[in-house]
């Protein structure tokens, strides 16, 4: 039986969701399942899960590039087959988990994945794992960075974060192409986000021809595309100074192209964290309003991070997450210690400006 | 011979994280697609802008969602990619696979795809990148037919919920993530697949207050693990933790000497709440006063445990800032148990949606109709009591919109009776 192209709706099925997570879950997860007493970090990457029945299962952590090919994951299933019954987990961070039931599995398991420079071991505990990221310019039409290249150079400098654990606490780094934010960039420790900076352009010639006017009208978050009539022709004006450079109009309508080589820049936000761990969530902050983007590897964008990261390394408690480090310092003090100018951009005048201002005459002189 | 050159991708093939443009090459020897898609992206490397557009809907009968357009800017140059959309495949919960599942889909994904995929998008499905929209059906066919698997969701819908490992393997999971996700996704199919909405819908389920699934900053409801009664302490272990025989923070802090472990500094006073204590001997805890911050159990995993009776809180309208700012959930329901087949926690959710469907105006998602429009509207439409745990603080303006109802005697009054006592 197969697709009928003639007869689209015959034997057609909908509706049916994802399969059952039972189905892949390793006996001995299965088995224990709800059980599990307590777990160890044994090293970096490696973790012990003990049950109550006594089982333990030993998991190695490592990264992948979210953008995967077929053939390199089936690499990692035939690792998987190989070690694990055929059984393989990815995390929620994009790395990949290979499970086995006893501690004699453990170490042929790490040597054929340490043979494998593409799965190098690591991500767990107080150190920089896997970012999570968008799609930049290898699948998407709004980005004004790259998502993989920028992960890959950022992540290449921080490779021993990543296989050690000797950071305050775990810093979670993500990444988002455009404001619009897929990869949820507006908590995390440290967020790389792209950002427009030229309102679209109008092709006036051709746009009435290519777009739909009123949907491209309707599709402006702030109400900055008007109607207009250029050279007789019917077309669009864009109020510059109301543009927040979504993309939006650029979705709907290709004669409005947004991006631009250099308009296009890096932010730089920091302080977020998800976990209710101590204190509770919180947004991160633009503390970098723009960083050329400068592929093939945005030297501008790792050393920003790096210089970041190491001085929160280097001062922070035990346990501070880098915004309650920040918070703990002031905010003040965090712009002197990491050497960052301080900008009008940096304070908020969007929608909820009010609530970053302050409201004492308790501050550290700089 | 690759059919582009590619000088500054292949600076990325450097370097100990792994290389997605080594990857993408060997695959590229047998989906030549590929080749394309390097050249194209090595020209936005080049640009520095990216050479996609959008213009187009695309997707299979029926379903409003789960298949993303995309074409390229320059087909010529780049035959292979000018038409590359993507399919949203729906996860099982906790992203457990059995390879051959896995090798069935990557068997499709090569025959009718590029061979490229995402795993995952942040959303949570499995994305495949890259084919024609002729594959389109013949794609969903293979995938609901041979391998019973459903397309996820995009769009004005429910988007494809999500959750942690849950309890498959974390000792901290106080309630059934996983089953939780999937008995969601099931019931919600047609919200799922057929965009009814004023915006996205996104359902995220966390085992407990450390939210790996980062459900309070990301979903528009996040149904969070939690526990009403006492943390389990075994006083045994905890003398194993000061002693030093047990590793604290199960070894997530080892890569640095932080000095002998001092449960005082780092536990006692670290309590958001101030509600421990250690004389010595014994670990006590004030759980009345306990937020469940999960602090002291991350700390010491073999000592504390949540308590038995779990449950999870509920929390709604998380979203990134685009466009009235953004939000992270807000307490609605502090605690409710959870077992199958979830109807309170349903009966709640169709509340919530019947609501946002009726009032939300085009785009704006739950979290910015709440702010709209107030709580008072919310709390109203969800039938839920307003209780001191939903705020931080009460408000510090007097401005009530009162209601006629609210007021003794309500609005209307007797002139006469006035003018009799305050002549004019
Ligand atoms: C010792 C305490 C903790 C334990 C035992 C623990 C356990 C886990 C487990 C089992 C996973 C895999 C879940 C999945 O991928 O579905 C995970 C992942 C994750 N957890 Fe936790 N968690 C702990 C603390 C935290 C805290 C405090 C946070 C947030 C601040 C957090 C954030 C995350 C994130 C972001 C991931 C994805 C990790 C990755 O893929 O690299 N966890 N954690
Ligand atoms: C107005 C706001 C948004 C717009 C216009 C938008 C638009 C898009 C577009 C065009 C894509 C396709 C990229 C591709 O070709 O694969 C995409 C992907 C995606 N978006 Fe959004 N997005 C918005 C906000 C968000 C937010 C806030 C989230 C999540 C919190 C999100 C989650 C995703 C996910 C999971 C994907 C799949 C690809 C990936 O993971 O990178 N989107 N979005
Ligand atoms: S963040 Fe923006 S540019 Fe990046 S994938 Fe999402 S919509 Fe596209
Ligand atoms: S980029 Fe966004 S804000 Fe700017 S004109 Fe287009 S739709 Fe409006
Ligand atoms: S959210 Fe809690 S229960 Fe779920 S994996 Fe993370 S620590 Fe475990
Ligand atoms: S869970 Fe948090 S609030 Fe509760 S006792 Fe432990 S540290 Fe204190």
């Amino acid at each position: 039986m197969a697709y009928d192209p003639k007869n689209p709706m015959k034997d057609r099925i909908t509706d049916i969701g994802p399969r059952h997570y039972e189905e892949f879950m390793p006996p001995v997860i299965k088995k224990n399942f709800g059980k599990w007493l307590y777990h160890e970090i044994l090293e970096p990457g490696v973790l012990m899960h003990k049950a109550e029945s006594g089982d333990e299962v030993y998991t190695v952590r490592v990264a992948a590039a979210r953008l995967m090919s077929v053939e390199l994951i089936r690499d990692a299933l035939n690792i998987a087959d190989k070690h694990c019954e055929g059984y393989i987990r990815w995390t929620t961070r994009n790395n990949i988990e290979f499970m086995v039931d006893n501690k004699s599995k453990l170490e042929p398991l790490k040597a054929d994945l340490k043979a494998n420079p593409m799965f190098p071991i690591g991500g767990t505990g107080a150190g920089v794992t896997n970012i999570v990221h968008t799609q930049g310019w290898v699948h998407c039409h709004t980005p004004a960075i790259d998502a993989s290249g920028i992960v890959k150079a950022v992540m290449d400098d921080l490779f021993k974060h990543f296989q050690s654990m000797d950071l305050p606490a775990q810093v979670r780094i993500a990444l988002a192409c455009c404001l619009n934010m897929c990869g949820a960039v507006h908590c995390s420790d440290i967020a790389i986000l792209g950002f427009h900076r030229k309102p679209p352009f109008v092709q006036h010639d051709l746009i009435s021809s290519i777009c739909e006017l009123p949907l491209a009208i309707a599709a402006c978050p702030t109400g900055a595309i008007k109607p207009a009539t250029v050279d007789g022709k019917k077309s669009v004006s864009v109020n510059g100074p109301r543009c927040m450079f979504c993309g939006n109009c650029y979705t709907m309508c290709p004669a409005m192209p947004l991006m631009d080589a250099e308009g296009d820049c890096v932010v730089i936000m920091v302080g977020g964290k998800i976990s209710n761990r101590i204190s509770a969530p919180k947004f991160s902050k633009v503390v970098i309003p723009a960083l050329p983007s400068t592929p093939p590897r945005w030297p501008e964008t790792v050393a920003a991070i790096r210089n970041i990261l190491e001085v929160y390394a280097k001062n922070a408690n035990k346990y501070e997450r880098l915004g309650e480090w920040a918070e703990r310092i002031g905010w003040e003090r965090f712009f002197e210690k990491c050497n960052l100018p301080f900008d009008v951009k940096t304070i908020d005048d969007y929608t909820l400006a009010y609530d970053t201002l302050r409201t004492t005459t308790q501050f550290k002189f700089s | 011979m690759a059919k582009f050159e590619t000088p500054l991708l292949d600076d990325l093939e450097k370097g100990p994280w792994p290389s997605f443009v080594t990857d993408i090459k060997r695959q590229a020897k047998t989906k030549p697609e590929l080749e394309d898609l390097l050249g194209q992206l090595e020209l936005s490397y080049k640009d520095k802008e990216t050479h996609w557009k959008h213009g187009g809907i695309v997707g299979v009968f029926g379903y409003g969602g789960g298949v993303i357009g995309r074409y390229s800017d320059m087909p010529e140059k780049f035959p292979g990619v000018a038409h590359f959309h993507t399919v949203r495949v729906n996860q099982p919960s906790g992203l457990y696979y059995s390879s051959a599942y896995l090798r069935q889909i990557m068997e499709m994904w090569e025959r009718r795809g590029s061979g490229l995929t995402n795993m995952h998008g942040s959303t949570g499905d499995m994305v495949l990148l890259g084919t024609q929209t002729d594959q389109l059906e013949e794609i969903f066919w293979e995938l609901t037919h041979d391998m019973n698997t459903d397309l996820g969701g995009s769009g004005g819908n429910l988007r494809t919920p999500s959750c942690c490992l849950g309890m498959s393997r974390c000792e901290y999971a106080c309630i059934d993530a996983q089953n939780i996700c999937h008995d969601m996704t099931q019931t919600y199919q047609d919200e799922l697949h057929r965009p009814a909405f004023p915006y996205k819908f996104k359902i995220k389920v966390s085992g407990c207050p450390n939210d790996c699934v980062a459900a309070i900053a990301r979903s528009d409801f996040a149904i969070i693990g939690t526990w009403r009664d006492d943390i389990r302490i075994d006083q045994a272990a905890v003398q194993g933790y000061v002693k030093g025989e047990l590793t604290p923070n199960a070894g997530a802090h080892s890569g640095r000497d932080w000095g002998k472990f001092d449960i005082v500094k780092e536990v006692i006073n670290l309590c958001p709440t101030k509600c421990m204590s250690w004389d010595g001997n014994a670990l006590k805890i004030d759980n009345k006063e306990c937020t469940r911050c999960m602090h002291c159990i991350n700390v010491m995993p073999r000592a504390l445990r949540p308590g038995v009776e779990k449950g999870c809180s509920i929390l709604c309208g998380a979203k990134a800032p685009i466009l009235e700012g953004q939000r992270l959930a807000t307490l609605i329901v502090p605690f409710m148990k959870m077992e199958p087949p979830y109807d309170e926690c349903k009966e709640l959710l169709n509340k919530v949606l019947d609501w946002w469907m009726e009032h939300g105006k085009n785009r704006e998602r739950i979290g910015e109709l709440i702010g709209r429009v107030g709580m008072r509207e919310f709390l109203k439409a969800a039938e839920l009591k307003a209780i001191p745990q939903m705020v931080k603080e009460p408000r510090s303006n007097p401005y009530i919109f009162w209601e006629e109802a609210d007021v003794p005697g309500g609005w209307e009054r007797d002139l006469a009776a006035f003018r009799k006592k305050h002549p004019l």
